[in-house]
């Protein structure tokens, strides 16, 4: 019996030859799940119903503000697009394809202590496909990595095996952000003396061919520079809820220009 | 079949559907959304080296590891580190057996935070050879309030056994 389980990690951590059990598993256990989480779900449903009106109104004023704070960009964004479209066909480039995003809702973390992950509402048959990336109203939450018929594993930023190109917003410096596995994301090989301060905000770059360039990602909070080691120790914590329940938007696989169409010289 | 060695009261054998019953259920605890919560038992663990440890002619490896995979579904993780630490917990309750229920409520307990944590020990380094990250001391706390459960478990799981066979009320004992 232990060697099988042996055979069985060995099977799932080095080959990833698994992925039908546990597929099989969820779905035949989806009704399940959802029965047993209704109780929690209702509990959920009622704290909200009896929140108070107080903290409702000043949550309505926090979103009034940013409504206002972002009003004027939404509005010159139509303009932006066209100029931007001008831009590029001056420039002969081809036309970054808009992402469409499919709206879905956080059910429940994964129970697993040893990583960050979050199970949401839309699965393969909403078209959900391994490596997109998921956003909420702030900034970026994290990737899909596995897909079940009516649910799909989402890996948040904060997990240790995650990594994003980043740039930071201020001068353009491009890094790796990567999780630290306590709730706390930080910027990896950076050199002692670079030119980063907290409170910089973290943007992706888009280098990596997953998430669409500018999205906010995190921020600086403090830098430590030893000169005993190589790299600064450049703690971020994350924009966006990332650990609270919620809606959030799964990109679209973003379509990246094939070298081909890049390189064409006339 | 006594609720401990040296008890003078004698139960009846155990129904395999309630002892089936009684997992289930605890798969079901373990399927509640907890999220991170510190303290949450592995009701599965919990329930399963109670049986392992009551009925080990019953309950043992074998049902561990299916469970295991089972719970590996259900928290994402790993395929085969639920199996692993449960199989193990199940080999050393049986092992144990004999000797964990002479001992009373009290005494029992202090075996079985043994097994629990152990079985978290095997989980963790099954994990961290794997790359995950280290959860904190605190991921051991759930073995703590698992075992603070062992009173109130012991009786709510032999309750059944301890009905007698047919009612009597003209009966001495």
């Amino acid at each position: 019996m232990g060697s099988l389980s042996v055979i069985l990690l060995v099977a799932d951590l080095r080959f990833h030859t698994l992925e039908w059990v546990r597929t099989v598993v969820m779905t035949m256990t989806w009704p399940l799940r959802r029965a047993v989480h209704l109780p929690a779900e209702a509990g959920s449903e009622l704290s909200k119903n009896l929140t108070s009106l107080l903290s409702l109104q000043s949550e309505n004023k926090v979103l009034q503000q940013r409504q206002v704070a972002s009003a004027h960009l939404l509005l010159r964004q139509k303009h932006l697009e066209q100029e931007n479209r001008q831009l590029r066909a001056l420039l002969e480039m081809k036309e970054r394809q808009p992402v469409e995003g499919k709206i879905a809702e956080i059910l429940y973390s994964v129970r697993d202590s040893f990583s960050r992950r979050v199970i949401v509402s839309k699965g393969s048959q909403e078209g959900i496909v391994v490596g997109q990336s998921v956003v909420d109203d702030i900034g970026v939450i994290g990737q899909v990595t596995r897909v079940f018929p009516m649910a799909s594993e989402i890996t948040l930023l904060t997990d240790k095996e995650q990594a994003v190109p980043v740039q930071v917003e201020r001068n353009g410096l491009r890094a790796v952000l990567g999780g630290m596995g306590t709730g706390n994301l930080e910027l990896r090989f950076l050199a002692t003396n670079v030119d980063v301060q907290p409170g910089d905000i973290l943007m992706t770059s888009g280098l990596d061919g997953v998430y669409l360039p500018g999205l906010p990602a995190a921020k600086v909070e403090s830098i430590e520079r030893d000169n005993s080691s190589t790299f600064a120790r450049i703690r971020c914590i994350p924009l966006s809820g990332i650990e609270r329940h919620g809606l959030v938007l799964i990109l679209g696989i973003r379509q990246i220009p094939s070298l081909s169409t890049l390189t064409t010289t006339p | 079949m006594q609720p401990t060695h040296f008890s003078r009261q004698i139960l009846l054998p155990a129904n395999h559907r309630f002892i089936a019953l009684t997992l289930v259920v605890a798969l079901l605890f373990n399927m509640l959304p907890m999220g991170r919560m510190v303290g949450i038992p592995d009701w599965v663990a919990l329930v399963l080296v109670f049986w392992c440890i009551h009925q080990p002619m019953k309950i043992g490896m074998g049902v561990a590891f299916f469970l295991g995979l089972f719970m590996d579904v259900v928290d994402g993780s790993v395929m085969g580190q639920h199996p692993m630490a449960y199989v193990l917990m199940a080999f050393a309750a049986g092992e144990f057996s004999k000797r964990i229920l002479w001992f009373r409520l009290s005494m029992q307990m202090l075996h079985v935070v043994v097994l629990l944590l152990g079985m978290q020990g095997v989980m963790l380094m099954v994990r961290m050879m794997g790359g995950g990250d280290f959860p904190g001391v605190l991921w051991f706390l759930g073995s703590l309030t698992a075992v603070a459960l062992w009173y109130p478990l012991t009786y709510l799981l032999l309750l059944p056994q301890y009905q007698p066979v047919e009612r009597d009320d003209t009966r001495p004992i």
